[in-house]
């Protein structure tokens, strides 16, 4: 059998995201859910839940909590039975068999070494459960301590250990056995920022150089979007979307994702001809067969843009209040977030909407401004019948701008 | 943290003078009567004189003939106490570590039943189980052994309390989960994980379990059964200072037991079973 490297890092490995799988000397499985649909207690977790995994891909399952993405890693590990569907691994169904047996390796959200173990003799567990010996057993161990950076703490209690380290440790133990799936059920969450951006690359690292096919549980779009090759967007049950992350963020295909990954602003449009015409603004269609009729528009921040020329540059004085020009507005404020900035405005019929910017424009609150939409695809959503052209003085929309910069 | 947490204990603890003062006063409400038991024993004629004859005549008189049947009671009764903390071990524990992982909802019911027979005098007790003893009786014989299921009630709320406070502390579903998925069966489960994390609770349980056996009377009095409590009541009618040294010896036996579950209980740094971490060895081509 093929052993974890020995070595930790290798840096060197880009473009090894691809989810073929074929250069990983067979490690990856794949992975396929069929229908499953999980009841708990009058509540539908997981409604028809479809995906496939290929080998060697990681796939991260991004949704609000109670989307049912957890339920799905737990139905995949046999810690929750489906009440319907099936699910298999590499042509297998795997339904009836029990956790133990199913050969899946598992990070857990809160912190699950075993307490009266060394880090060392955690790693050792699946091991032992598979009755390998022991000087095997050491090595391995080692070895996988070794590949989550942590070869020094072999004999430190899990007391003894930072929540980072526990989780690697974790890591560790779930990849030691070699198993056919890894299983991360939100690892980071209980971490603080700084190490959870450390921990999530690393186990992105770690995943390349293994190979290893890998399913992702997370509510925190910045980890889906950074590691997955790809995400996966669930709500009530279901999958909304799933596609890369750049298709996701460029292409969602409903206002649901536009808000869920990313930020986006929502806006009162309507369609006709294939085309969404936002405030005299025609926008072309991520789904071009939406049918015709009032929508809301989500537009992503940085997809508007201010054009009035001497705008911000502290005289006050703006010339791009034309209507013909762009969508006039009023500043609200504007706050510096270092790389970029983010301005609220105020359009005529009380909409706030974010704008987020090149930092280097200063726009004061009070200043008359022009916005511009820059035309890219835009998801819509049918809007409730006419009334709500009346409704959209009254209810402010607020809209974010990501930086973009 | 620690010192100043417990910088912030020692503002509102009694001074040290008065922790001294209620220490001993308590510890006299206790010794007070153990003191009495020992003089007792000792007590020598009429004219007030002390020695420790019965003392040397019990343990060096070759445990002569009239106290065999109290030696005889002890095995009796240790032997329950085994029998007991077995029933609580192999009944009690993986059922509530069942109920705590796959039936929550069933654990009020599995406390309330647990709780009850402390709320139950030993006495109304025996009426219940006088009949079900018929039965046993005829089932399993009348051994003294068939206390034990007796028992086996009668020491639930104390092992019961001990153990789920132990797994109220541990994260027992993802302790248990994480073992499973890195394959091990329910056995392995429950005696490589949840057992070493729960050894606190279960051993605390099952000392509580002998003391309370060690010391009961009643049921084992109405049900015609011989015990240490009951051959010490018989004894006594001849001979009360023997009674009262084999008491005596069966209150140090549980104060010592009491004394190692809190040793047990302290949390202490397990050291290392093992050797260091073997070393890196590179990987030949496998």
């Amino acid at each position: 059998m093929k052993r974890l490297p020995p070595t930790s890092i290798d840096p060197a490995q880009p473009g090894t995201q691809g989810t073929s799988g074929t250069t990983r000397a067979g490690r990856g499985s794949v992975v396929h859910f069929a229908g499953v649909t999980k009841n708990f207690a009058g509540h539908r977790a997981l409604d028809g839940f479809d995906l496939t995994i290929q080998a060697g891909e990681f796939v991260a399952l991004l949704g609000p909590s109670g989307s049912g993405k957890t339920t799905a890693l737990r139905v995949l590990a046999g810690l929750e039975g489906a009440d319907a569907g099936s699910i298999s691994i590499n042509g297998t169904d795997v339904s009836a068999l029990p956790t133990n047996k199913r050969d899946m390796g598992m990070v857990f959200q809160s912190y699950s070494l075993f307490p009266h173990l060394t880090a060392g003799e955690n790693v050792e567990f699946g091991l032992r459960m598979r009755r390998v010996g022991a000087g095997e057993r050491r090595s391995r161990a080692a070895d996988a301590l070794t590949l989550v950076g942590l070869s020094a703490h072999a004999d430190r209690f899990a007391h003894q250990l930072s929540g980072g380290q526990q989780q690697r440790v974790a890591l560790a133990r779930a990849l030691v056995t070699e198993p056919r799936v890894l299983l991360l059920d939100e690892p980071l969450s209980a971490l603080d920022a700084k190490v959870r951006v450390q921990l999530r690359d690393e186990i992105r690292r770690i995943q390349t150089e293994l190979g290893i096919t890998t399913l992702f549980v997370t509510h925190d779009q910045d980890e889906a979007l950074a590691v997955a090759d790809r995400v996966a967007v669930m709500q009530n049950g279901r999958i909304e979307q799933v596609g890369t992350p750049e298709e996701l963020y460029t292409r969602p295909a409903s206002p649901f994702i536009a808000d869920f990954v990313g930020l986006s602003n929502r806006l009162p449009g309507l369609v006709r001809y294939g085309f969404a015409e936002v405030h005299g603004v025609s926008l072309p269609l991520v789904d071009p067969s939406h049918l015709d009729g009032p929508v809301q528009v989500s537009i992503r921040p940085e997809d508007i843009e201010f054009v009035a020329p001497g705008h911000g540059t502290g005289h006050g004085t703006v010339h791009g209040t034309d209507q013909s020009v762009g969508i006039a507005a009023v500043v609200v404020s504007s706050s510096f977030l270092g790389s970029l900035r983010r301005t609220t405005v105020r359009l005529a019929d009380g909409t706030s909407v974010f704008v987020q910017h090149d930092v280097r424009l200063r726009p004061q609150p009070g200043e008359n401004v022009c916005l511009t939409l820059t035309g890219a695809p835009v998801s819509v959503e049918a809007a409730e019948p006419p009334v709500a052209a009346t409704v959209d003085t009254s209810s402010a929309v607020t809209v974010t701008v990501p930086g973009q910069s | 943290m620690t010192g100043a947490a417990a910088g912030h204990r020692a503002a509102h603890a009694p001074s040290r003078p008065v922790q001294v003062i209620i220490l001993g006063l308590v510890g006299l409400v206790f010794l007070i009567p153990i003191l009495a038991m020992v003089e007792f024993t000792m007590r020598s004629g009429l004219d007030g004189e002390h020695n420790l004859d019965r003392w040397a005549a019990l343990f060096g008189g070759g445990f002569a003939t009239e106290y065999r049947p109290v030696f005889v009671a002890l095995g009796n009764s240790v032997g329950l106490a085994i029998g007991t903390v077995l029933i609580v071990l192999v009944l009690l524990v993986p059922t509530m570590v069942l109920i705590h992982l796959r039936f929550p909802r069933l654990r009020r019911l599995m406390e309330f039943v647990c709780i009850l027979p402390i709320s139950i005098p030993a006495i109304v007790l025996v009426v219940g189980l006088a009949p079900v003893y018929s039965v046993v009786a005829r089932l399993a014989g009348s051994s003294v052994g068939t206390l034990a299921f007796a028992y086996g009630i009668t020491v639930l709320p104390f092992a019961y309390r001990a153990v789920q406070s132990n797994l109220d502390a541990v994260d027992v579903r993802t302790l248990s989960e994480a073992a499973r998925t890195l394959g091990a069966s329910w056995l392995s489960v429950l005696l490589r994980v949840l057992v070493p994390n729960l050894r606190r609770g279960i051993l605390a349980g099952a000392f509580i379990s002998v003391a309370v056996v060690l010391g009961e009377f009643t049921i084992a009095s109405l049900l015609n059964r011989i015990n240490l409590q009951t051959a010490l009541l018989v004894v006594s009618k001849n001979d009360p200072y023997t009674a009262v040294i084999m008491s005596l010896l069966a209150l140090a036996f549980a104060f010592g037991l009491l004394l190692l579950i809190g040793r047990l209980g302290a949390d202490r740094v397990r050291t290392p079973r093992r050797r260091r971490a073997a070393p890196l060895v590179p990987k030949g081509p496998s």
